[in-house]
């Protein structure tokens, strides 16, 4: 309302200006017509700014809110696991094997065969990873090609894990005859983390200035050249920034390797790339569903989920870390 | 030498050309290998009596393979978690790009980060030990691993994507129209809600689908919390099974190469077809409506 009673006065204002120049005597007649109510614009939700303002305030504070939830509900599941976990874990549990039927004992060999998968699909995805980005964005000109490669690394990057984890069964573990084991597991994660790295690496790409380029090229360098020599360089610590992530993904990744690689118990470390793993995703979901006694086994199981957030997040952290501090030495 | 120089330019950009399309390749092959594995299925049951048989027996004999509960248990439980999250993540999204001051961005935007990175295996435990129990206690139930546990659970894995892809679009609209508008004597609620979500609106679809994608493919979490009864849910407290969680529950025990086996791999289709045609309308929306500047709005 407030609003509206400006205008009308603005309105009135600038009339008696012109009218007085003109004809002064009508001053005093048209002045009420004008303020004469006009028909009242419509306002279809809010009267006065008091009104709009507390809206404001309302909705603003349901926002902020919004977020306070997703900070809590991080805040609250690792802090419930952490509070239930961190007994269970002591040098014992993080150096030795499981013994009694996996009712007593550590861990190592999940951990030890997480890193193994997770570090095993990272190698396989990152040059495949950095190669792909390098075309799309050094290479490829706009065009329908381009728009195809780039709906594809889209499907890829939205298959559902439990499918990766069909497809590492039927080609590599069966197909290709590699059975459960290292190897399996790694190409099937290293597939599912490509587009993760592609991703990443894109971005890597995109934030080395075209001065760069421009001046390499200038110098007579051919394009491959500078990008080797050039971009690459430029472009790389924000890449291992990226492959950092994509190793905490293969790291917590379950569905991938359930099928592929991942056993419930085995004696020994793998000694061949042909050999089945204990992992730690796979440990936690086996214990806390189908072990020999579910509810004894529950401190291990807590040690086990502690022990898991704490490499990927740890992992998420220096990369977050990582990032942070390059963008400001960008700018 | 020019010319040799030239040739071997040439090749690199074809040596990155193939692997770029490589990655085309290998979706290429998990469609043939989801198909050649699923198909044998079809000489058992209709594609009609798969999708919409409602009796999911694989192991009694004879079996019966309808997974039309397992379908309706995914869609259910990935809208379910669709209406907690895309209010949650819009809304996140819109107080990070609009009213976070500088400093609360700095820790919200890691927040979710790291929420994100959260294991799905670690979010499915943390339903089942804690969250499960505590509905049981605390509001009657027979069961809390129920659909609704298992949405709740799935709403903060989907919260991330559509969180960030949102505010990815949000903070694309251009400061003009927000000027605009303000200058115009709104506030800034009513120039967010009326002029840069609709300006960012096909953005925001694209993270809605985007979720939802994440939410129907998703193993662990619906795996360990929705209570894995195959049946048609009758309400939103009752246990279900969804597709993913067929596929890694009973894969271990299917025998190679049997009937049960080409069955779950059927579903791996079905799966892969819904999250595909996700991927396809999200991509079409974001190339359709593509935000270029004010003039195209």
């Amino acid at each position: 309302m407030e609003m509206q009673d400006d205008r009308t006065l603005n309105r009135i204002h600038t009339r008696s200006d012109s009218t007085s120049l003109q004809n002064p005597g009508l001053m005093e007649e048209e002045c009420p017509r004008a303020v004469k109510p006009e028909k009242p614009v419509k306002r279809p939700l809010f009267k006065s700014t008091r009104r709009r303002r507390m809206l404001q305030s309302g909705v603003f504070g349901l926002f902020r809110a919004a977020a306070a939830l997703n900070a809590a509900a991080l805040v609250i599941i690792v802090g419930f696991l952490v509070v239930n976990g961190w007994r269970a874990i002591n040098w014992t549990f993080l150096t030795q094997a499981p013994t009694d039927s996996m009712t007593k004992g550590g861990i190592m060999p999940c951990i030890m065969g997480t890193i193994m998968l997770s570090v095993g699909a990272m190698v396989v995805a990152f040059p495949w990873g950095i190669a792909s980005a390098v075309y799309l964005h050094e290479y490829a000109r706009p065009g329908a090609g381009l728009r195809i490669i780039r709906l594809g690394i889209g499907n890829l990057a939205g298959v559902p894990s439990v499918v990766f984890g069909l497809f590492g069964l039927a080609f590599f573990v069966t197909w290709c005859k590699m059975g459960v084991s290292v190897v399996s597991g790694i190409l099937t994660l290293g597939v599912l983390i490509l587009p993760v790295i592609i991703g990443t690496a894109e971005e890597a790409l995109r934030a080395v200035p075209a001065t760069y380029r421009e001046a390499s090229l200038a110098l007579g360098a051919t394009k491959w050249q500078t990008i080797y020599r050039v971009v690459l360089p430029a472009a790389f610590p924000t890449m291992l920034t990226g492959s950092i992530l994509g190793i905490s993904r293969a790291a917590g990744e379950t569905a991938a390797i359930m099928f592929t690689a991942a056993v419930f118990f085995t004696r020994h470390l793998p000694t061949s790339p042909l050999d089945p793993v204990m992992a730690l995703p796979y440990h936690i979901y086996v214990l806390a569903t189908a072990g020999t006694n579910i509810e004894a086994t529950r401190p291990l199981q807590y040690g086990s989920a502690v022990v898991l957030i704490t490499l990927v997040f740890g992992m998420n952290m220096i990369a977050i870390y990582y990032r942070a501090k390059m963008r400001k030495v960008r700018r | 030498m020019a010319v040799s120089r030239q040739m071997r330019e040439r090749l690199i950009r074809r040596f990155f050309l193939v692997t770029a399309s490589s990655s085309i390749l290998v979706l290429a092959m998990i469609l043939l290998f989801l198909f050649t594995e699923g198909a044998p299925i079809f000489r058992m049951v209709s594609v009609k009596g798969f999708l919409f048989g409602s009796e999911w027996y694989p192991t009694s004999s004879p079996p019966d393979f309808g997974i039309f509960p397992l379908l309706i248990a995914s869609i259910a439980v990935t809208l379910l978690s669709g209406v907690i999250a895309v209010p949650l993540g819009v809304m996140t999204a819109a107080f990070l790009s609009e009213i976070a001051s500088a400093g609360v961005r700095e820790i919200v935007k890691p927040v979710v980060e790291l929420l994100a990175a959260l294991p799905s295996v670690v979010i499915g435990f943390f339903g089942m030990v804690i969250v499960a129990p505590f509905l049981q206690d605390h509001f009657d139930m027979s069961t809390g691993l129920n659909l609704f546990n298992a949405s709740l659970m799935l709403a903060f894995m989907s919260i991330p994507t559509i969180c960030s892809i949102s505010e990815d679009a949000i903070f694309s609209v251009p400061r003009d129209l927000r000027e605009a508008s303000l200058a115009l004597g709104a506030t800034q609620w009513e120039t967010i809600f009326r002029v840069v979500l609709p300006a960012s609106l096909s953005g925001i679809s694209t993270a809605v689908i985007l979720g939802m994608s994440r939410a129907i493919g998703e193993t662990m979490v619906v795996l360990m919390v929705a209570g894995g009864a195959a049946l048609i849910p009758g309400s939103i407290f009752d246990p279900v099974r969804p597709m993913p969680a067929s596929i890694a529950a009973e894969m271990a025990e299917a025998p190679f190469g049997g009937a049960h086996y080409h069955a779950l791999f059927a579903i791996g289709v079905v799966l892969f077809l819904f999250t595909m045609a996700f991927n396809l309308v999200a991509d079409h929306i974001a190339v359709k409506h593509k935000q270029v500047g004010a003039a195209t709005l």
